[in-house]
């Protein structure tokens, strides 16, 4: 019922799960061994910056274009090759089927 | 014969007959109440949903008893000897395992609806679409014939359109539309063209009469390639996917839910073509399965490189969770190219395949049925947001998690299945396939894991951008949406987090019938051939 058979393995959720379960608990035992002076919305929970200004609370939310930035701007090569594939012309969409059926036509021996 | 035995007999019929009659009759009930037009559409698909679980019950329960389990219905004169018209629907247990994921999705579809359309005019022109498309999905998928496989296809695409434009206020959804139309339009007719092209050869409209007749001649290879091109290009594989995300994107999306499932029928039809109607030529040419399998593989990497690309640039979310669609097509074909890649000659001299060409078609159709819950809650979750907000921008969205609680936990589970996460039903389908593609070449399997994790780091964007961070002042009275809404999305999210935890039993009760269905291509024509 829990164990799927992969043919070179297994997969039992329920084994993952109660391991991800004591490793919850021994988390929570070893935060009980933690520093007993701590005290919440005291200065010890402030946030400490310098340099630029503080922003408002609202304006400090990073925006979906800008995460992952460093990762888009590497492969910018390759969104380059991307953009000019997806053109949103509907004549471009047929020709890729075209091409598609004559790889298709040259791998089954038709042409 | 009682009345469940009498309703299980004719249940192929009635599970197309039910929505489609319910469609026609939508306007007129439509005329008299509103709320009364929505009841009636949840039950007609509720009805519907009923025969299927009963007729695959019945199928289910006789594949894992061993017993012949096919269900052929016969529109027409039974003798096969006199020249009439007639049409054969041929339930096996892969259609019946689509028929379910279907009727699901359009049920689900048409209970969000209630809430998300309600402020939309000429709601009984659309929920008539719906049961018109929902009749033509369940068509492709119970026919076994040919030509009727094009007129549901057609039925489906057209019903299809006509909602992708449905906000005809937004052009962009109107554009959408008219590409869908023209990509359908020319898919559609080279399926006809290949039907004919078999039809003139072999003088059979019949799938397990032309299965049992298929040649491979010159003719029957152009059909085979016309088949699984326009198929591939209807649900959606690289590089003839870039209608998806228009439609996909554009639609409103309890469409967009119901959308999957068209997608997935069509993908239905690569997998019957493949392994059915030319099951006896890949079964009997060692070269000939490989090389197709060697290319449906390659197609099934670009595909899922493609779609988790481009979904880490999106900034709008549905086209995002789109190209995310796109990549976990390429994983269901990623099995299917594995089964085919892997058939070879045994020492005996014997066409056969491992068994770990099985697990990847086994791995193939249960990501199908996990690829359209998941994908399936997060475009409800969008559509949710949307309806909350009316903002699409992932960058003008954050700190939602603190107005819109549950639509955000709905968010997290279709997030981790999606991702292949463990424990979701994700991960299980997906595990199969890693397993199973890696014994065939192990960059291939490398290649699909790394793209996952790509997806789970889309998808912590998302949750980053739209439900986290500080609360957005022109978010503050956004609350969070209607029960129908919240019903639709639960049921889904229940179902994943269910066969997450008990996938043996999906597995072993559902998938595995579905799988040997389609391998045991002799027994298909057999039972078929044999019972007319």
């Amino acid at each position: 019922m829990f164990t799927v058979d992969t043919g070179s393995g297994f997969w039992n959720p329920i084994i993952w799960v109660s391991a991800i379960v004591i490793a919850f608990l021994i988390m929570y035992i070893l935060r009980g061994f933690g520093k007993k002076e701590y005290k919440e919305k005291t200065g010890q929970t402030q946030v400490f910056l310098s340099g630029n200004p503080e922003y408002e609370k609202e304006q400090m939310h990073i925006k979906a274009s800008n995460i992952y930035w460093g990762f888009t701007e590497t492969l910018r090569w390759v969104y380059k090759v991307l953009q000019k594939m997806h053109t949103g012309d509907v004549s471009d969409y047929v020709l890729w089927f075209v091409i598609v059926m004559a790889v298709l036509f040259l791998v089954v021996g038709v042409i | 014969m009682n009345i469940v035995d009498a309703v299980l007999a004719h249940s192929p019929a009635l599970i197309v007959a039910v929505p489609l009659i319910g469609a026609f009759l939508t306007p007129l009930v439509s005329r008299l109440n509103d709320k009364l037009r929505n009841i009636f559409v949840i039950l007609v698909l509720g009805l519907t949903s009923s025969l299927v679980l009963l007729l695959a019950s019945d199928i289910f329960t006789k594949a894992t008893q061993g017993l012949p389990s096919i269900h052929r219905y016969v529109f027409g004169s039974q003798d096969l000897a006199l020249p009439v018209v007639r049409i054969l629907f041929e339930v096996d247990g892969m259609s019946i395992f689509m028929a379910i994921i279907s009727a699901i999705l359009a049920l689900m579809a048409v209970i969000y609806s209630w809430a998300f359309m309600k402020e939309n005019t000429g709601l009984d022109k659309y929920y008539t679409l719906i049961l018109l498309m929902t009749a033509g999905m369940l068509g492709m998928e119970l026919t076994g014939d040919m030509f009727n496989f094009f007129v549901f296809l057609e039925i489906t695409s057209i019903s299809s359109c006509a909602l992708i434009a449905f906000w005809t206020h937004k052009g962009e959804a109107v554009d959408a539309a008219f590409k869908y139309i023209v990509i359908s339009a020319i898919g559609a007719l080279f399926v006809l063209f290949a039907v004919a092209l078999l039809y003139g050869q072999y003088n059979a409209l019949n799938i397990a009469v032309l299965a049992n007749a298929i040649q491979y001649t010159f003719l029957d290879k152009i059909a085979l390639v016309l088949l699984i091109v326009a198929l591939a290009m209807k649900a959606g594989i690289v590089p003839m996917h870039m209608w998806l995300p228009d439609a996909y994107g554009r639609a409103p999306s309890s469409v967009t839910l119901i959308l999957i499932g068209a997608t997935q029928a069509s993908l239905y039809g690569v997998f019957r073509v493949c392994f059915t109607l030319y099951g006896g030529v890949f079964n009997s040419l060692v070269i000939t399965s490989n090389t197709i399998g060697w290319v449906i593989a390659t197609l099934a990497i670009i595909t899922i490189l493609m779609g988790v690309t481009m979904a880490l640039r999106q900034s709008d979310f549905k086209r995002l969770i789109a190209y995310a669609a796109v990549a976990e097509i390429g994983y269901m074909l990623l099995g299917v190219g594995t089964r085919l890649a892997s058939t070879y000659i045994n020492d005996y001299g014997q066409i056969t395949f491992p068994a770990y060409g099985a697990t990847a078609l086994t791995g193939s159709i249960f990501h199908i049925m996990n690829d359209a819950l998941d994908v399936g809650l997060l475009f409800l979750v969008a559509g949710a947001i949307y309806y909350a907000t009316k903002e699409t921008s992932l960058n003008r969205m954050g700190g939602l998690a603190r107005n819109m609680k549950y639509t955000s936990i709905f968010f997290i589970i279709g997030l981790l299945a999606v991702s292949g996460m463990p424990p979701m039903n994700g991960f299980a389908s997906k595990l199969l396939i890693y397993e199973s593609t890696y014994q065939l070449n192990p960059i291939l399997a490398i290649i699909a894991i790394l793209a996952s994790i790509m997806l789970l780091a889309v998808f912590v964007k998302v949750f980053h951008s739209a439900f986290m961070g500080p609360a957005l002042p022109k978010f503050k009275n956004v609350k969070e949406v209607s029960k129908s809404m919240l019903i639709a999305m639960g049921v889904i999210a229940a179902i994943i987090i269910v066969f997450g935890l008990f996938p043996n039993l999906v597995v072993e009760n559902i998938v595995r019938p579905a799988a040997d269905a389609l391998i045991q291509h002799s027994s298909y024509i057999t039972h078929v051939l044999g019972g007319i």
